[in-house]
């Protein structure tokens, strides 16, 4: 980050963000106890036996007024602010205290990620009212429940106004994922999922945990307010914090990047994602598409200045993004399931976004979170609605021409208007939120981010062959389906697809006008001068996550203001962006054209010609077994914490209460073993034992005298 | 103190039928195989201690050891009924009185 350091002497102070002064909106707080309170009654239902679709309503209305309360605080909103809710825990002593209130804070990056959660949170409940409906009476309410402690948690880890509010909703997040990837317990699959999602997540639970205890132990706070006034009187001096040496803000920013890769997905940690599928495909659309997977995003740009403090911390974030972007892209590729596929893109998209963070472009990342979770979100309703018509098929090697079905078009042409998005098609809001985040590598003018700008430009070409061999196969060419294996007893000969009604189909209508609108803000006036990105740019600007340490002088706040603008092949990147990423995205889009409708053979050949090479054949095969990390964890990792398990536990029975609990226990018992001859049980026996002690006591007692003397003697005797 | 005369028996004598009487009940409880009759042991060797009692009472002139032997007696008439009723039940349970079935207590 050599450009960080020369740029601190040109450029002004980053301004801190100050709380706005105002009576707190205190109703604001319904938006957190709106799905607690769905929550309760999803619970009601489930005593009372409830087989109608009560749950649904329930969730979706309280889930829509959540939605509305944020809208209006959003029309209100003036500047950032703290409104309280009750005092939660406070300890206080000399020379120190521990504060976490139940309050929120409220500032622009909270609005603008509310409004996506709470937002596509409503209309995916609408979805699953028709989706689970199979599931009426036996697992609707705990679905719904589900999805009710899910938007708590989100709304607890978004608007709260301390890190210890975020742990509860990043804890929270965590359960309800594991709750709704395992909604099909009775599937081995489903469990081991959840199970795996879970223990990864864990990884990086444990970084947050440790962040958060040394964020207190270096600011003596954990209330981003605290926070930000203490890097302001630092003036973001990393040298100047002097807690244990000083060695806590270079250990912070690692520490949250490890709990924002697990939750987010990204290199290590990814893993868990594609696995998550298993669960019902609204989660999948929610939970791992639009919402939770980007907390990880929101914890650094909400702990932005943080990571500032530190000189390699951002380029670490960069470089895990890039790179998951592209190996996520290049796995997603050669999958065959349309799910997994779009699994695998959300690993990559997410990638993006850490790659827009890590290079100073935190707006471009903000805005590709926004229009991700729109575009993300209609792909995978599209792929749980085709899910859900065919019997669980899947395989885009079994599904062909659903456009030209009836019942299919709405889902077909939602489905390309994610895909379009996604692919970074010209003008689509993909295109715009990826250019803000690719120009940003080239403009942050740093050695390796030219490299990872390039591979992330190669990156997008990826991702629109594979988003679109998806709607190749499954959408166009003639038709042609085969039922999957849900069938519920029917004959497969006799199968009739049954496509989406009016729930399910008004969603998606809507969602995809989301993404269409969602490249609206690009174009809105900025207020404030010499930012882009129009209204999302303002959003992220007016927040801690602008580049730049409060108080600080600024590193690259504003681009009108750098001195150093870098450059792509002679070009301002954000003018040549417009045109490199269009021609590679339309590459990618020509090539699947090419080999998933003109001529789906060719596909094939160019495969079979792949395997039969003996220097190639490495390409496509670890491709298509998602380059064995699987593999390589269960070898590397799984396996050494099996035999250590198990010599644990042979030491545990051998050692520990073998020869430790059991063997002293078998002393006592070994002698006992001499004695017990005597408790024959025979009263006559004990009898006589009785006796003859109380005779040898008598004859004791008579002969005293004679045995002391004859003691006495013998001593004597002995010693001369 | 003052010491009391028996006439022509000696206190020795009264401490010998004591004796014996305890011997007899000593072997008599070792050796029958009934319950009923052990128990009648028992007594036996009581009554040679409540002799015993009152012969060496009767020889330093002292009440105590008459006073002994009634309580001797009560707490014998106590342990006779209570005795009586434990084998009339043990009989009622297993049909005998030989006192090896019951040896449920052996290690």
């Amino acid at each position: 980050m050599i450009f960080i350091v020369q740029s601190i002497l040109a450029t002004p102070a980053v301004p801190v963000n100050q709380l706005f002064d105002q009576v707190a909106p205190s109703w604001a707080q319904f938006i957190l106890w709106m799905p607690l309170i769905s929550l309760a009654l999803c619970g009601l239902c489930a005593a009372l036996k409830v087989k109608s679709k009560a749950p649904a309503v329930i969730t979706i209305i309280s889930l829509a007024t959540s939605f509305v309360l944020t809208l209006m605080l959003f029309i209100g909103y003036e500047g950032a602010q703290i409104i309280p809710i009750f005092d939660w825990i406070q300890i206080h002593w000399s020379g120190g205290s521990f504060i976490a209130n139940f309050a929120l804070y409220v500032d622009s990056l909270t609005l603008l990620w509310m409004l996506f959660v709470t937002g596509l949170g409503t209309l995916i409940a609408v979805y699953a009212s028709e989706y689970m409906e199979h599931d009426v009476g036996k697992g609707y309410t705990r679905f719904f429940a589900g999805v009710s402690v899910f938007l708590f948690a989100m709304s607890c880890l978004v608007m709260g106004d301390n890190l210890l509010m975020l742990y509860l909703g990043w804890e929270g997040v965590g359960f309800a994922s594991y709750w709704l990837i395992g909604y099909f317990y009775q599937r081995p699959a489903a469990v081991a999922a959840a199970k795996k999602a879970f223990i990864v997540n864990r990884i990086g639970d444990l970084g947050l945990a440790l962040a958060i205890y040394l964020i207190w132990a270096t600011f003596g706070t954990i209330q981003y307010d605290g926070i930000t006034s203490a890097l302001a009187a630092h003036h973001g001096d990393a040298a100047t914090f002097t807690t244990f040496g000083g060695w806590t803000v270079h250990a912070i920013p690692y520490l949250l990047m490890l709990a924002a890769f697990g939750k987010s997905a990204q290199l290590p940690l990814y893993v868990w994602l594609p696995d998550a599928m298993e669960g019902p495909t609204p989660v999948s659309a929610l939970i791992h598409a639009a919402t939770m997977v980007t907390a990880g995003v929101y914890l650094i740009a909400r702990t932005y200045p943080l990571f500032q403090l530190d000189h390699y911390a951002l380029s670490t974030v960069a470089w895990v993004g890039g790179l998951t972007a592209l190996f996520a892209a290049t796995i997603g590729m050669a999958q065959y399931d349309i799910k997994r596929i779009m699994a695998y893109s959300t690993v990559s998209q997410l990638g993006y976004m850490f790659l827009g963070l890590g290079v100073l472009s935190s707006y471009g990342a903000a805005y590709h979170v926004f229009t991700h979770a729109f575009f993300k979100a209609v792909l995978f309703l599209t792929c749980g609605a085709i899910m859900h018509g065919f019997a669980g098929q899947l395989d885009l090697r079994k599904l062909s021409g659903l456009r030209k079905m009836r019942g299919w078009k709405i889902v077909s042409y939602t489905m390309l208007i994610g895909c379009l998005c996604l692919a970074g098609f010209p003008l689509t809001s993909g295109y715009f939120s990826k250019d803000a985040i690719l120009a940003e590598a080239f403009v942050t003018q740093d050695p390796g981010f030219k490299v990872l700008g390039w591979l992330a430009i190669f990156t997008a070409g990826l991702t629109a062959y594979y988003t679109f061999r998806v709607w190749f196969r499954v959408c166009c060419g003639p038709v042609h389906y085969e039922p999957g294996d849900e069938l519920h007893g029917d004959d497969p000969s006799s199968f009739h697809p049954h496509p989406p009604r009016v729930a399910i189909n008004f969603v998606l209508i809507a969602i995809a006008s989301g993404a269409i609108i969602a490249a609206l803000p690009y174009f809105m006036d900025n207020e404030t001068k010499g930012i882009n990105g129009g209204w999302v740019g303002e959003m992220v600007h007016d927040s801690p996550a602008r580049a730049g340490v409060p108080g600080a002088t600024a590193a690259h706040d504003a681009h009108g203001e750098h001195a150093a603008h870098g450059s792509i092949l002679g070009m301002d990147p954000h003018k040549a962006m417009y045109y490199i990423s269009a021609v590679v995205g339309i590459i990618g889009l020509a090539l699947a054209f090419f080999f998933h409708l003109m001529k789906r053979k060719a596909a094939d050949t160019l495969r079979s010609k792949l395997l039969a090479s003996s220097a190639t054949r490495w390409l496509p095969t670890a491709m298509e077994n998602k380059w064995y990390v699987d593999e390589f964890y269960i070898a590397v990792i799984r396996t050494p914490l099996w035999i250590f398990g198990k010599l644990f536990a042979l030491i545990d029975r051998g050692i520990i209460d073998g020869l430790l609990v059991n063997g002293i226990a078998g002393i006592p018992r070994a002698i006992a073993k001499w004695f017990s001859p005597l408790h024959n049980g025979a009263v006559q026996s004990y009898a006589l034992s009785m006796i003859g002690g109380a005779a040898l006591i008598i004859l004791l007692m008579m002969f005293m005298p004679e045995i002391m003397s004859f003691l006495q003697s013998t001593m004597i005797g002995a010693t001369p | 103190m003052m010491l009391a005369s028996f006439g022509a028996a000696t206190l020795a004598s009264y401490l010998i039928v004591s004796g014996i009487l305890l011997a007899i009940g000593i072997v008599g409880f070792l050796v029958r195989r009934n319950l009923i009759v052990m128990f009648l042991c028992t007594e036996l060797m009581f009554q040679g201690a409540a002799i015993a009692f009152v012969a060496v009472g009767r020889y330093y002139l002292d009440y105590s050891g008459q006073v002994m032997v009634i309580f001797i007696l009560t707490v014998a008439a106590a342990e006779a009924a209570l005795a009586l009723a434990l084998v009339v039940f043990m009989h009622k349970q297993r049909d005998t009185l030989d006192p090896d079935v019951y040896g449920e207590l052996a290690e």
